[in-house]
């Protein structure tokens, strides 16, 4: 399995979207009126959770290829993508309690179900790699892995609208209201920062990928070069008796 | 597929009514913590929103434990292997194993649901009871469906004592939300049901995606 394919040339346009993303962020977004400043981290935030939503639902789709085609670079791609949606998910909570804690007053507010759905979710994929590790084999590891991500996937849209339907709205739905709302200089921007955070997600995925395989590889290699040795040793053996 | 599935459900529900292992276990285990709900919110009475988080994080509870001894009998007693070489349809497992945990399910409402309403509401369970049963039938499928898919997918694991709850928690938050939000209008003193149909949805909406999705992805575990 080769995964390393073009992995520079992503990681050289990743810098570039990232470097254009802050860009705009900083120097070419206006402020916003009533929150200043700390509205900027809209920008990252709300990219961040987006991303790492699509990332969890890919990992379920890939188990679903995994499932049919029982190939293992699907259950390579199944946990790359969860493991980094983790990781992200990690950013989103931190990002959106900062934002919570400057534009509402608190840390962690209950109200608000987008916060408290992506928690939930959040914390069902915290269970995926205690489950994975505790199957020893590596076969069954992937495919029980699999039945995980399939099942989480459908959770996740099922939880935000449990979630959604029991708290009264406290988010600003900026893109389902009336337009106008957000001005253009603001959503370009915006697009900007989710399509530099996709392909940071991307690249870092591809790369997580290379050195599993590469660490796979130089594993079997190990392995068989410990046998080669080994025999020698025994024909040593036989040979000085 | 349901006369197998038939067959394996009686055999639980005969294994269980012989050993009473998880049932005793599911209704002390509640009775316990209907007493600990006392002294932790130090209240005699409650109702509303407070009885029912109570009443289902206990039942969450309850099945949590279910859940971790699904597959015990088999695990333990080489039954495993045996269900694997017959010639049947992992789905009928599936349906077995959840049928069971229903009818666990309903015959530790049986007990927790009186204990309850003696322990802490006095008596005023009746008010708002063809409701709350409808709310708890629907609740217990989603249990059920989730709890069956769960305990296979732990089935295989090493620390399946601590994988199988850490699992299904998350997993279960939707159906607290919507049998919370449906019983506490009906547990509150002149009860009431608001928003009822609402959460009767929602609930039978997760029953339909559970099952559905459980069905689809069961003939992928327990093989080998």
């Amino acid at each position: 399995m080769v995964f390393g394919n073009g992995l520079r040339a992503l990681a050289l346009v990743t810098a570039a979207a990232l470097a254009l993303a802050m860009g705009l962020i900083f120097f070419y977004a206006p402020l916003e009126a009533d929150q200043g400043f700390v509205q900027k981290i809209f920008y990252l935030h709300v990219p961040l959770a987006i991303v790492a939503l699509c990332g969890w639902v890919a990992g379920g789709i890939f188990g679903i290829q995994l499932l049919r085609t029982g190939d293992r670079k699907w259950d390579y791609r199944s946990y790359v993508a969860i493991h980094m949606s983790l990781i992200y998910g990690v950013a989103v909570l931190l990002t959106g309690s900062i934002w919570a804690k400057a534009s509402w007053g608190h840390w962690w507010v209950w109200g608000e179900p987008t916060l408290v759905s992506f928690l939930i979710v959040f914390l069902l994929y915290c269970t995926y790699q205690p489950m994975r590790f505790s199957i020893a084999d590596p076969e069954k590891q992937g495919r029980y892995a699999a039945v995980f991500a399939i099942t989480a996937g459908a959770f996740v849209p099922l939880n935000f609208m449990a979630v959604r339907l029991a708290t009264p709205l406290v988010h600003p739905r900026v893109f389902t209201r009336v337009a106008g709302d957000l001005p253009g200089s603001m959503r370009l921007t915006w697009l900007v920062s989710l399509v530099a955070i996709a392909l940071l997600f991307v690249t870092l995925c591809k790369l997580e990928l290379t050195s599993k395989s590469a660490k796979d590889n130089l594993r079997r290699l190990r392995r068989r070069l410990e046998a080669r040795d080994e025999a020698a040793a025994e024909r040593a053996f036989v040979g000085a008796n | 597929m349901i006369r197998t599935a038939a067959i394996l459900f009686r055999k639980d529900l005969l294994v269980e009514v012989r050993t009473l292992q998880s049932l005793t276990a599911m209704v002390l285990f509640s009775v316990m913590a209907f007493v600990l709900f006392h002294f932790g919110l130090d209240r005699d009475t409650i109702s509303g929103s407070l009885a029912a988080g109570v009443l289902w994080v206990t039942l969450l509870l309850a099945t949590v434990l279910a859940v971790t001894r699904l597959f015990v009998a088999e695990r333990e007693q080489g039954g495993f292997e045996t269900l694997l070489l017959a010639p049947i349809d992992r789905t009928a497992v599936f349906v077995g194993k959840a049928a069971s945990l229903f009818t666990f399910l309903v015959a530790v409402e049986i007990v927790a649901l009186p204990a309850f309403d003696i322990l802490l509401l006095q008596g005023t369970i009746l008010d708002g009871m063809p409701q709350l049963l409808a709310v708890v039938l629907l609740a217990d499928v989603g249990l059920a469906a989730v709890g069956a898919l769960v305990a296979a997918l732990g089935a295989e694991t090493d620390a399946r004592e601590l994988v199988v709850p850490l699992l299904l928690m998350p997993l279960l938050v939707p159906v607290v939300i919507a049998a919370a939000k449906a019983s506490a209008p009906l547990l509150s003193e002149p009860a009431a049901s608001a928003h009822l149909g609402r959460w009767l949805l929602m609930l039978t909406f997760y029953d339909l995606a559970f099952v559905l999705v459980s069905l689809g992805v069961f003939d992928y575990l327990l093989e080998d």
